[in-house]
């Protein structure tokens, strides 16, 4: 009798902003069941909420008719769940068999020195146990491939904690983001194994084609709430990618200015010509004044280095890319010299200083001279305050006291503080919540209204749509083709993204 | 309460300690004669510990700048033995200095070496070039021209502001100026915005558009520059000069700039915190020296007053 478990209710909010509205999940041991939505459709709060980690706003856990409670992360490791998470936090400098066996009383002999031997056959039978192939278990654990890192987290979950019940539910987040295909496959051979043992898998991912060569079942997300829950045999990818993407997507963007100009002038912002860099290659595009240039593909396509193209951080070494007819700037301080503005994927890491306020992080790439103005930048700070709607916040009042959706606009501000000629977009509405994206969708279009060239990367998709006149998509660093996204669908884009072939030859391709 | 520890613990631990030397040595702790004395004794570390903030302003450390002085002051004697002009032995000092401060910078703004790691090793070259330069001996008498030692003695007369018959010591007025520069610099200059920013986030400065490499570079100079004008103090107060002379003021410094980034909003340096951090460490020696205690002693005192000190600031940041 395989194992029943059973999650309904689900609902999470912050504020007005409902992520999660009473969805429910049916997992049962010896099948995979795929979680798919796009981001933000609330997968990584229902994993976080059956982890324990997330205090659900509502939530019913059942275990073969049993309730259970999951008030914190020892209760999920209690009930028998295993989570492998996205970032491998393996512990690099110890050996494979010390990360295997991290967390569990370590073996001893002669009166309390470590037993290697023991601690060897043991990781190493856990390892065999899930058809894994075998590692030397003395080998640094840093030096280890993505596949065997996973492999070994994998290992680690499957011994389970002192105590704890045998674990019933695995849930593997993204495992494949930066696994190759060959290494992929060892990792589906050691699900396969899990699953014949009677555990339940609940498989994240984007990538469609896994989904369908591995899973049994299937649930789909979209804004919180689930829009399909079928066995994959009574399904289809293009019905999944319909449930994921949904229809009612471009009311949520502010339209272009009236009247709409397909036709760009001939001011060229910038542009490639069968460029290659280190992880790009094939890029051909032009991109014109007042031009918005989406680029998609799947997470990790090369989306930021095409960005960074043009901020000097990924030199050409093949063909010829232009920025405002001469070559791309050398590094970033050269290109925002010359007009160009970026706003970062990772705001915390990559865009704030977090212990500053608003005004320094505005400022930052628009001193000029020797001396610093201090009452040019309140001034200057204050209007800018003023235009994006940077709420609750005085000018030295640290970021980091900020919501995700000011801090935001804080980085945007520091994009506007002077007109940019070219703005390079990654993902900007990340992690931000609804209101502030509609604003900052609103400050795109005024932008691109001025005349400033637009790059933007997102791995939303409706964003994409909605906002881009044409769509780069790349696939593993490769220009794929160039669309226009009128009369575009989601599902005819998302299909590109996965497509084997560099064009569907329904849609309309251009090259430049 | 503790949000008033946290930001001004450190300045009511120096008016305690005025209070309690006050107390304790009340006929000549609070003479006037005393506190320039204490001003001239701390101007080394002064100008040693505010150049030093401009590093540390990017979260770096500069472990070089006792070796980088007495280099300095090495290479002043050395020049002044051979006959040269005072100003050329002067002009070699702060070039060198300057020189150290750009070898340190290169190796860690270009080659990406870590500033303990860097400046750790060029400590010792510095060190060791200082001995090979003066073949191990100190350098003294009539080698030192006269004016070179006059000017530690010597300072603008007091008399017009009511204190007859004192003068302001040159050293102290050095290390005045120094600290107007360094505050100009990093409280009113865009190279100060962009050190500021830098110690914030260094990967979103430079992804901001800010010439990381460039402004590192050029603080490690300044704090190099600072490292070779206290030497020459050093070696002018002393009339001489020898190989080790500097070597105490780098845990010094850094113990100061320490204690005055407690003070700092988000434990952010700030020059003039770094004053108190200089005037608490110079006031403790002068005091303590006058009350006879065994210099062993101040030495754990002053270990203990710098961990206390940043443990209150940092369980207060914890609330």
């Amino acid at each position: 009798m395989p194992d029943i478990i059973k999650f309904s209710g689900l609902t999470k909010s912050y504020g007005a902003a409902c992520v999660l509205d009473d969805a429910s999940l049916l997992l049962v041991g010896g099948r995979v069941h795929a979680l798919m939505g796009e981001n933000g459709a609330g997968k990584s709060t229902l994993i976080k909420m059956i982890a324990g980690a997330l205090r659900p706003d509502q939530m019913t856990a059942r275990k073969n008719g049993q309730d259970l409670a999951l008030r914190s992360q020892a209760d999920a490791m209690a009930a028998g769940f295993r989570f492998i998470h996205q970032e491998m936090n393996i512990v690099p400098q110890l050996s494979v068999a010390e990360n295997i066996l991290l967390g569990q009383p370590t073996p001893t002999r002669w009166g309390g020195l470590v037993d290697w031997p023991e601690m060897a056959r043991r990781a190493a039978n856990a390892l065999h146990q899930l058809g894994a192939p075998a590692l030397n278990m003395r080998r640094a654990a840093g030096s280890l491939s993505p596949v065997e890192r996973m492999l070994v987290k994998l290992a680690a979950a499957f011994v389970g904690h002192e105590g704890a019940q045998a674990p019933c539910l695995y849930v593997l987040d993204e495992p494949t983001a930066a696994l190759s295909q060959t290494e992929a496959e060892a990792l589906f051979a050691v699900i396969a194994r899990l699953k014949s043992q009677g555990a339940a898998i609940l498989y994240v991912s984007h990538r469609l084609n896994e989904v369908m060569q591995i899973c049994d079942d299937v649930t789909v997300l979209r804004n919180g709430r689930v829009v399909m829950t079928a066995p994959l045999a009574n399904t289809s990818k293009d019905d999944i990618i319909l449930a994921m993407t949904g229809r009612a997507v471009a009311d949520a963007f502010p339209p272009r200015p009236k009247p709409v100009v397909w036709d760009f002038g001939d001011d060229v912002i910038c542009s490639a010509q069968y460029v290659a860099t280190k992880s790009l290659s094939g890029l051909n595009f032009t991109l014109r004044a007042g031009e918005i240039l989406g680029i998609g593909g799947l997470a990790g396509a090369g989306q930021t280095a095409l960005l960074r193209l043009f901020l000097g951080l990924e030199p050409p070494y093949k063909g010829m890319a232009k920025l405002m007819r001469s070559t791309v700037p050398q590094s970033p301080s050269a290109a925002w010299a010359r007009g160009v503005a970026y706003i970062p994927q990772e705001r915390r890491t990559e865009g704030l200083m977090m212990a500053m306020g608003t005004r320094p992080n505005a400022m930052l790439p628009h001193h000029k001279g020797v001396f610093a103005r201090l009452r040019n930048e309140r001034a200057q700070t204050a209007d800018l305050t003023a235009r994006l709607g940077i709420t609750g916040a005085g000018p030295e009042q640290p970021v980091w006291q900020l919501s995700g959706g000011n801090q935001q606009k804080v980085i945007f501000a520091r994009a506007l503080a002077q007109p940019p000629r070219l703005l390079l977009l990654d993902d900007p509405t990340r992690g931000v919540d609804v209101g502030a994206k509609y604003e900052i969708y609103n400050l795109i279009r005024e932008l691109s209204a001025k005349g400033c060239a637009i790059l933007l990367a997102s791995s939303d998709l409706p964003e994409l749509l909605g906002l881009s006149d044409r769509i780069l998509v790349l696939q593993s660093g490769r220009q794929t083709g160039i669309f226009k996204t009128e009369g575009l669908e989601p599902s005819d884009l998302l299909r590109t993204f996965y497509a084997a072939q560099p064009a569907t030859k329904s849609l309309i391709s251009e090259t430049i | 309460m503790i949000p008033v520890l946290r930001h001004l613990g450190t300045l009511i631990g120096l008016v305690v300690i005025v209070l309690f030397f006050a107390v304790q040595l009340p006929d000549t702790f609070l003479t006037a004669r005393n506190l320039i004395n204490i001003s001239q004794q701390i101007a080394m570390l002064a100008v040693v510990a505010f150049t030093m903030t401009v590093v540390m302003v990017m979260n770096d450390f500069d472990l070089s700048v006792g070796s980088t002085a007495s280099l300095a002051g090495i290479v002043a004697a050395v020049l002044f033995a051979m006959g040269v002009p005072i100003w050329v032995g002067i002009g070699a000092a702060l070039a060198a200095g300057v020189l150290g401060g750009l070898i340190n910078g290169a190796l860690v703004a270009f080659l990406g070496i870590l500033p303990f790691v860097a400046t750790l090793g060029t400590l010792t070259i510095f060190s060791g070039l200082a001995f090979f330069i003066s073949g191990g001996e100190t350098i003294f008498g009539r080698d030192i021209p006269k004016p070179f030692a006059e000017f530690a003695r010597s300072g603008v007369p007091l008399d017009g502001v009511g204190v007859e018959g004192a003068q302001l010591p040159y050293l102290t007025i050095v290390a005045i100026v120094t600290l107007a520069l360094v505050w100009v610099t990093l409280e009113h200059t865009v190279f100060g915005r962009k050190l500021y920013a830098i110690g914030g986030n260094i990967e979103a400065a430079r992804l901001a558009g800010i010439d990381v490499a460039r402004a590192r570079l050029a603080a490690f100079a300044i704090t190099g520059f600072g490292a070779a004008v206290a030497g020459l103090m050093y070696a002018s107060r002393v009339a001489s000069a020898n190989p080790t002379q500097g070597a105490g003021l780098m845990l010094d410094a850094i113990a100061a700039v320490f204690l005055g980034m407690t003070m700092g909003k988000q434990g952010e340096p700030r020059v003039l915190a770094t004053l108190v951090g200089v005037l608490i460490l110079g006031i403790l020696d002068n005091g303590l020296t006058q009350m006879q205690v065994d210099s062993y002693v101040r030495e754990m005192l002053v270990g203990s007053i710098v961990i206390a000190a940043v443990a209150i600031s940092s369980l207060g940041r914890r609330t």
